[in-house]
């Protein structure tokens, strides 16, 4: 009877959209009723990404997510945008070295992640969105790293395999990030 | 000494153009060509908006009416669904120099291997009499009757000195049908347009400088002196590009 | 049966477009549609079909003229503009008794208004767009795998009756991703003696034309065709029901907007009222059947909808105008949350006694 809600966002090139994709495909391969739905147009040209993921046990309505249960947040005007819109109880995931303010809300998780600075120290760059999905995968109940060639395997595209062993690598980072 | 015959490529139905009109001509000179090349079985005819819209009623090959200036693109499907097919566009001057300038130079661009016959009489025939995209200079017709004054309506069209600047053209003449001499001119281009397709050489125009007694308020013959001394020296004829030109080879 | 993948409702149309056995688009970018071109001009010459970016959305229309006219399976895909400008070809196709399948994602309006979600060419689809009497099949998709069912239907029930179907989505719907089976696949296309195949000289020509200038000829041309949309609208309505058994209050609507109407459905039912969903899975045909039966045991409609109140008039027609009928809804690429939809149920169940 679980319905998880979740928001993507950050900057265009953060890997947003794919994060999302991950997240999908992590519930398709479960079985599960999924929905991705990107924000589109010229906004995403270096400007804000956002992605609407739902994974459920029941069939999706409505794609669009207003109140998410899920909150990933890879940069402040995202955080800003967003913070409110979290369920009470829900999780919010921060990329802690591009957001230096704190969550205001008390009434919810929060994980923060240095993404972007694991990914530098690790010569995971630009995977940084892969290593605070995989703190996601290991906090949020109904997903898990089980399938997780497989789900790369649908998400990395043709001419991309060479990556999605790094790919792995960050997921696992972030996973065990403590 | 031949007999003269109707084309097996015209159908039997009277043509409805006013008498003197040149289409007659054109219509005959492009149904020789069928014969003599014997594609009749599988040529598809596209007619356009103009006093030609019914050309589907004297070609006896398939036949698609086409909207205003939209030939060239209907013909591109029709082409692109079996390049086996002769597919050629009969339109008019308004039809193709105006309404439908995107479509014809698109298809030019795109070498589409089709069969274009423009025929340019100045004047817009089926809607009785307006200036056309083609209209001399000063000539005076229903929306210009004070002449066509450049100044405010800009200039002529001149279609194959522009299309040939267009590297997708393979093949682009001007000829006329105002005398015997053009006329044998005019059926060597055409059928060298129609002979193009079958080689599957590209895209290739034959613009026909037409006489239109009625709406020019001409005799028949007076119309044809007109192509003559005003027409021709605007629009000049020959060969604006060939480009197999020397040797067959481009 | 055929693994589930994700993928885009774009994707998903151009992918059970060819699968459905067609070769042939044509097409001109514009957002947020273009997904569909990209997947055709990928895929097209890997089957030996035909991916052409035309000049125009006007050239593009008039290629599938082309093809269409000889009897091959041909589509084209545009979003709220681009179709204005292809309504001239639609026309056509119509008058020409052509089957073709047109899709549009759409997008605000008026104008050149904005690229985000929209379902204000209603009208446009439904009650015809270019000039003259006809009818279009518009199906509208509520998921992307009805994206990619409805597109094979399309092709179908072009072919079946010689006319234009279109696919009437929205931004969300093409650019959304979901799990989508496309397989099974039928193809009903019937034989076409009428097409354009070159007469070979064993039969006499064929003429693909909608020109006809004795008045009494085109007279008894679109009486002909009428009788075929009178077929059409016996035989070929779709639409779902949902949670309507014990309705009070029956929310009309389609697409993407029917999604959120069934989240507000059970907020709604949590709160005590009994609300309940037609969606119209064919605007022309419409379901005229179910609504009707409905204003007999309903107390209020609300269509909700994505422009100024468009699905609504065709509501307050089917149901004769029996029970109010009321309007929740959006523009300009604006969507309602739940909420606004739980807030008019609540307001239809407060004034409709």
């Amino acid at each position: 009877m679980a319905t998880t809600k979740m928001v993507f966002a950050g900057f265009g090139g953060q890997g947003i959209l794919f994060a999302g994709k991950f997240m999908a495909y992590n519930g398709l391969i479960a079985d599960r009723q999924v929905s991705w739905l990107p924000s589109y147009g010229p906004e995403m040209r270096g400007g804000t990404a956002n992605c609407n993921v739902i994974v459920s046990d029941e069939p999706i309505g409505s794609p669009i997510v207003d109140k998410p249960d899920v909150l990933v947040a890879m940069n402040l005007p995202s955080l800003d945008k967003y913070e409110d819109t979290v369920v009470p109880g829900g999780k919010i995931f921060v990329d802690s070295t591009l957001i230096e303010r704190k969550v205001r809300r008390t009434d919810v998780d929060v994980y923060y992640i240095p993404a972007t600075r694991l990914a530098s120290e690790k010569k995971l760059d630009t995977l940084a969105n892969m290593i605070i999905t995989g703190k996601l995968v290991k906090e949020v109940d109904g997903f898990s790293l089980d399938n997780v060639q497989e789900v790369l395997s649908h998400i990395v595209s043709a001419r991309h395999q060479d990556l999605l062993g790094f790919n792995r690598d960050a997921l696992e980072l972030g996973y065990n990030y403590q | 000494m031949a007999e003269f015959h109707k084309p097996k490529a015209l159908t039997d139905a009277p043509l409805h153009y006013c008498p003197g009109c040149t289409h007659g001509i054109i219509h005959r000179l492009v149904a020789e060509a069928i014969d003599e090349l014997g594609i009749q079985g599988k040529s598809i005819c596209v007619a356009s908006v103009g006093c030609s819209v019914m050309a589907y009623d004297y070609f006896d090959v398939d036949c698609v009416q086409a909207a205003h200036g939209r030939a060239p693109a209907v013909a591109t499907g029709v082409k692109r669904s079996d390049p086996s097919k002769i597919v050629f566009t009969y339109q008019g001057d308004g039809d193709l120099a105006s309404i439908g300038t995107a479509e014809i130079v698109h298809a030019a661009a795109r070498r589409e291997n089709i069969t274009v016959i423009f025929v340019n009489n100045a004047i817009y025939g089926m809607t009785g009499g307006q200036m056309a995209p083609t209209t001399l200079p000063g000539m005076v017709t229903q929306t210009s009757p004070y002449g066509r004054d450049v100044t405010k309506v800009g200039f002529p069209m001149k279609m194959v000195e522009m299309l040939s600047q267009v590297d997708g053209a393979a093949y682009l003449e001007r000829v006329a049908v105002n005398n015997v001499a053009n006329v044998r001119k005019a059926k060597k281009a055409i059928l060298h347009a129609f002979t193009n397709q079958v080689e599957n050489k590209g895209f290739s125009l034959v613009e026909v400088i037409s006489s239109c007694p009625t709406n020019w308020g001409k005799s028949p013959a007076k119309a044809l002196e007109f192509i003559q001394t005003d027409m021709i020296p605007y629009y000049p004829l020959g060969v604006y590009k060939d480009i197999y030109d020397e040797g067959g080879n481009q | 049966m055929s693994e589930k993948v994700l993928m885009k409702g774009n994707e998903a149309i151009a992918e059970a477009a060819i699968k459905a056995g067609c070769n042939f688009y044509f097409g001109y970018p514009i957002t947020p549609q273009t997904e569909v071109a990209a997947y055709m001009a990928k895929r097209m010459p890997k089957i030996g079909g035909t991916f052409l970016q035309a000049e125009s959305e006007i050239a593009a229309i008039n290629m599938v003229i082309g093809v269409a006219s000889t009897g091959k399976r041909v589509m084209t895909s545009s979003s709220s503009p681009g179709i204005s400008l292809k309504s001239e070809g639609i026309s056509y196709l119509a008058g020409c008794d052509l089957p073709a399948l047109v899709v549009n994602v759409q997008r605000g309006g008026p104008g050149l208004g904005g690229i985000q979600p929209s379902q204000s060419d209603y009208f446009q689809a439904t009650k015809g767009g270019g000039h003259g009497d006809y009818r279009n099949i518009v199906l509208a998709p509520s998921s992307v795998q009805e994206m990619a069912a409805l597109t094979v239907k399309g092709f179908n029930l072009a072919d079946k009756y010689r006319m234009v179907a279109m696919i009437l989505a929205d931004g969300t719907m093409g650019q959304m991703m979901e799990p989508v089976a496309i397989d099974d696949i039928e193809i009903e296309t019937g034989e076409k003696p009428w097409a354009l195949t070159g007469t070979e000289c064993r039969r006499p020509r064929n003429i693909v034309n909608s020109l006809y200038l004795k008045p009494d000829v085109l007279e008894q041309k679109n009486f002909e065709r009428f009788e075929k949309y009178k077929q059409i609208e016996e035989n070929e309505a779709l639409y779902e029901s949902y949670m309507m058994d014990d309705a009070d209050i029956c929310i009309v609507s389609f697409g993407i907007t029917a999604r959120i109407a069934k989240n507000a459905i059970a907020t709604a039912r949590a709160k005590g009222i009994k609300a309940g969903l037609i969606r119209p899975i064919t605007l022309w045909p419409f379901p005229k059947k179910p609504l009707l039966e409905a204003a007999d045991k309903c107390r209020a409609f609300i269509s909700v909808e994505l422009s100024m109140g468009q699905l609504v008039e065709d509501v307050e027609l089917a149901t004769r105008c029996k029970k109010p009928v009321y309007l929740c809804n959006r523009t300009g690429g604006m969507i309602p949350s739940p909420d606004e939809v739980v807030a008019a149920i609540e307001k239809a169940d407060k004034e409709a006694k």
